[in-house]
């Protein structure tokens, strides 16, 4: 019997091959473990992690390499939902869902949380607006629809445009992810890492695409959430008895209110809209509800999450997939919260407070030069042993104060396996997990774009006579050009980037929502209207986007007919805030222009025709086949 | 099993999910703003040291859209069936 990678051989063991998969990743855990008790250093540790589960991940990619069209392109539609769920899980959870939640929940406290609201909030959207129709359409990708329903190539190429854009911000950001983390682990330098990572994302999707892609997802998966998990219990263990961490940590939050009374912290951790000073601000609320919606419509238009439906068996299972898809992506996000309310109390209640010379090791095994993301800032040299003390002025009295102590956003999953006590072998392990997070969601992303440029751009609209073997070629040489271009560009840009995230996720709402939504739910809406609603969409967000990022002062003086506006330093820049709304929240203006304006052209200009609606029941309903039309042709 | 629906069942057909798809999007609405919107009130009550406010946007909301995405699978299903245009 043969058990191919694809083959019905494989799909119908996919639950005893990936649960012997699982075992020997635990067995491996447990060989480090064993490594690392005998004495074997753990840089050596942290490169056996990084090159073994590279290695899977390539050898799972070379396994899955292909030479049909399908199989590269929607995993041969053979992905049962409950897989499917897995890898959109991976897929989806990126370096900066693994290792940056936490820290943001850490210091925003309530506020935070409008990631992990509009981080999941978005999939009932999907569920019930866009999933089973767009698996019923039945092509390759997100802009293949879009051609389809509003009538060729201005549509096509349009959202093959929003694509790119938001895919390419997001793409840089996780590329910047795997280099920070194999920069920290192998002390490697940020650029060279930046290429290392580059080729742990290439082994697996040059060879296989979709197939070989939807595979590694479901690989990287089972890591990172395991990696995720097994902390967050211990450390629940260690401060409450109890090992559940999403039950338990509401014990950690009552004492961290009680604690931040002693300290004199007057934002509270689970307060809901203040300001710094703890007083309520209307401002706070409609920040935090205009970045939940960005989120949320942006998670229902990002190509590299829908195409990932176009994969499952049938219609139903694509809406099956969804629900799956949130509970594996909700495991990690539910626990995120308990993270930051453990390592906060820990911080309050072990931490400040403590002679410096009795201050526990993982202070200055993570605040070293070269790491620098701990800080104990209190004698007047601070800065020598702790970089990131800085700028920061301790009164010398040998006491950490709370003031005294600094601590970077990505301290907070990284080192939490250490102030719980627990060997190297399970911090390697988190950076394990946070290396197939940010590759697995690179993988999909480069798919994406690379399949929009060799799809739609080159065999629908440049050379349609082109044979199997072309398009392919072409699609792999594509995936290396933007790997490389990606790579680039998060070697030149540094780390700071994770506002790009937000802003990837506002260009998608903001170009592609309403063309989605309407081309599915509004059976007359025309041609014209959906190109036009795309294209005022897209051009609204970017326009504010560019204006309020880099001519700030221009949008205060020229704009003010607006209302109100301030400038906000960010990121070394004069940011515009108009109505005090962050610009990383720029798709509420992109959105509700994108649906004005396609309801408007709609109700102005010609209804689509008959054979366009016909089309749209076609697509609505899951048995039957998709009525043919311009654009739609049998693949 | 792939039977053409009438045009008057393609309506009732697609009544049904619509009127299904409207039923989730309200709740998806309620469930991702307005009760946060009362959040600041809500954290007066507390429940295993979870201020209720808190609790909804960590976990609350989070249980509500899982719930949500399984039912709406379940529930348009069987209207598929029922109109025997399911293609499993």
């Amino acid at each position: 019997m043969s058990y191919a990678v694809g083959g019905s051989n494989f799909i119908n063991n996919l639950g005893r091959i990936y649960a012997m998969y699982t075992g020997t990743f635990a067995g491996f855990v447990v060989l480090i473990g064993i490594l690392e008790w005998m004495g074997v250093p753990s840089t050596i540790l942290g490169y056996l992690y990084i090159f073994l589960t590279i290695g899977v991940y390539a050898l799972i990619g070379v396994l899955s390499r292909t030479a049909e069209v399908s199989e590269y392109y929607v995993a041969g539609r053979s992905v049962p939902a409950f897989y499917n769920g897995m890898a959109t899980g991976a897929d989806w959870m990126s370096a900066a869902s693994f290792i940056g939640m936490a820290g943001s929940l850490y210091f925003g406290g309530y506020g935070g949380l409008a990631f992990v609201l509009g981080w999941t909030g978005g999939y009932v959207l999907v569920s019930i607006l866009m999933a089973p129709y767009l698996r019923k359409f039945g092509q390759y990708t997100v802009p293949d629809f879009f051609g389809a329903r509003y009538g060729g190539n201005a549509a096509r190429t349009l959202a093959v445009i929003v694509l790119i854009m938001a895919s390419f911000t997001y793409v840089v950001a996780q590329i910047v992810g795997v280099g920070v983390i194999t920069a920290r682990f192998l002390g490697m330098e940020y650029k060279l890492a930046c290429f290392v990572g580059l080729i742990g994302i290439l082994v697996c999707s040059l060879l296989g695409g979709m197939k070989a892609v939807t595979w590694t997802q479901v690989a990287q998966y089972i890591i990172l959430i395991i990696a995720y998990l097994i902390p967050a219990i211990v450390m629940s263990f260690k401060l409450t008895g109890v090992p559940i961490p999403q039950l338990m940590y509401g014990f950690a939050l009552e004492k961290i209110e009680v604690l931040e009374k002693t300290l004199g912290v007057a934002q509270g951790h689970a307060a809901a809209f203040v300001d710094a000073k703890g007083q309520y601000s209307a401002t706070a609320m409609w920040n935090y509800f205009a970045l939940i919606f960005c989120l949320m419509l942006g998670t229902a238009s990002l190509p590299h999450i829908l195409m990932r439906y176009f994969t499952t068996p049938s219609v139903r299972q694509a809406r099956d997939s969804v629900a799956w898809s949130l509970f594996f992506i909700f495991l990690l996000y539910f626990t995120a919260p308990a993270y930051a309310a453990f390592a906060k109390l820990e911080v309050y209640q072990n931490l400040i407070g403590t002679p410096i010379d009795k201050l526990p090791g993982w202070v200055a095994t993570w605040g070293r030069p070269g790491l620098a993301l701990v800080g104990a800032c209190d004698a007047a040299n601070a800065a020598q042993l702790f970089p990131i003390c800085a700028g920061v002025k301790g009164n010398a009295d040998g006491i950490l104060q709370l003031n005294e102590f600094r601590i970077h956003t990505d301290a907070i999953v990284l080192a939490t396996p250490e102030i719980a006590g627990l060997p190297y072998v399970i911090t390697g392990l988190v950076a394990a997990g946070g290396l197939a997070a940010a590759l697995s969601t690179a993988d999909g992303l480069l798919l994406a774009i690379a399949n929009a440029l060799s799809h739609d751009v080159y065999y629908k609209m440049i050379d349609p006579a082109a044979d199997t073997k072309r398009r392919l070629v072409i699609s792999r040489v594509l995936l290396l050009i933007v790997a490389v271009i990606a790579a680039y560009t998060a070697g030149e840009l540094g780390a700071d980037i994770l506002f790009l995230v937000s802003w990837a996720f506002s260009i998608a709402a903001s170009g592609l929502f309403a063309g989605l939504v309407l081309g599915i739910w509004w059976k007359r809406c025309g041609n014209a209207a959906g190109v036009w609603g795309v294209a005022a969409g897209f051009a609204t967000c970017m326009f504010f986007l560019v204006a309020t990022e880099f001519y700030g002062p221009w949008v205060k003086s020229a704009m003010s007919w607006m209302g109100d506006i301030q400038i906000v330093k960010a990121r070394g820049r004069d940011v515009a805030y108009i109505w005090g709304i962050n610009n990383i929240s720029v798709g509420i203006f992109g959105i509700p222009v994108a649906f004005l304006v396609q309801w408007i052209v709609g109700k102005m200009s010609e209804p689509a025709s008959q054979d366009m609606q016909d089309f749209i029941d076609s697509i609505r309903v899951p048995a039957g086949e998709v009525k043919s039309i311009e654009g739609a042709a049998a693949h | 099993m792939a039977t053409k629906l009438t045009p008057d069942q393609m309506q009732s057909y697609w009544g049904k999910t619509s009127k299904l798809m409207w039923t989730i999007l309200a709740l998806w609405f309620f469930f991702s703003f307005v009760v946060h919107f009362f959040a600041p009130s809500l954290n007066g009550i507390r429940i295993l040291g979870f201020p209720l406010g808190f609790y909804m946007a960590a976990q609350g909301s989070l249980i509500a859209f899982l719930a949500m995405c399984f039912y709406n699978a379940k529930a348009q299903n069987a209207i598929d069936e029922e109109f025997g245009v399911s293609d499993e």
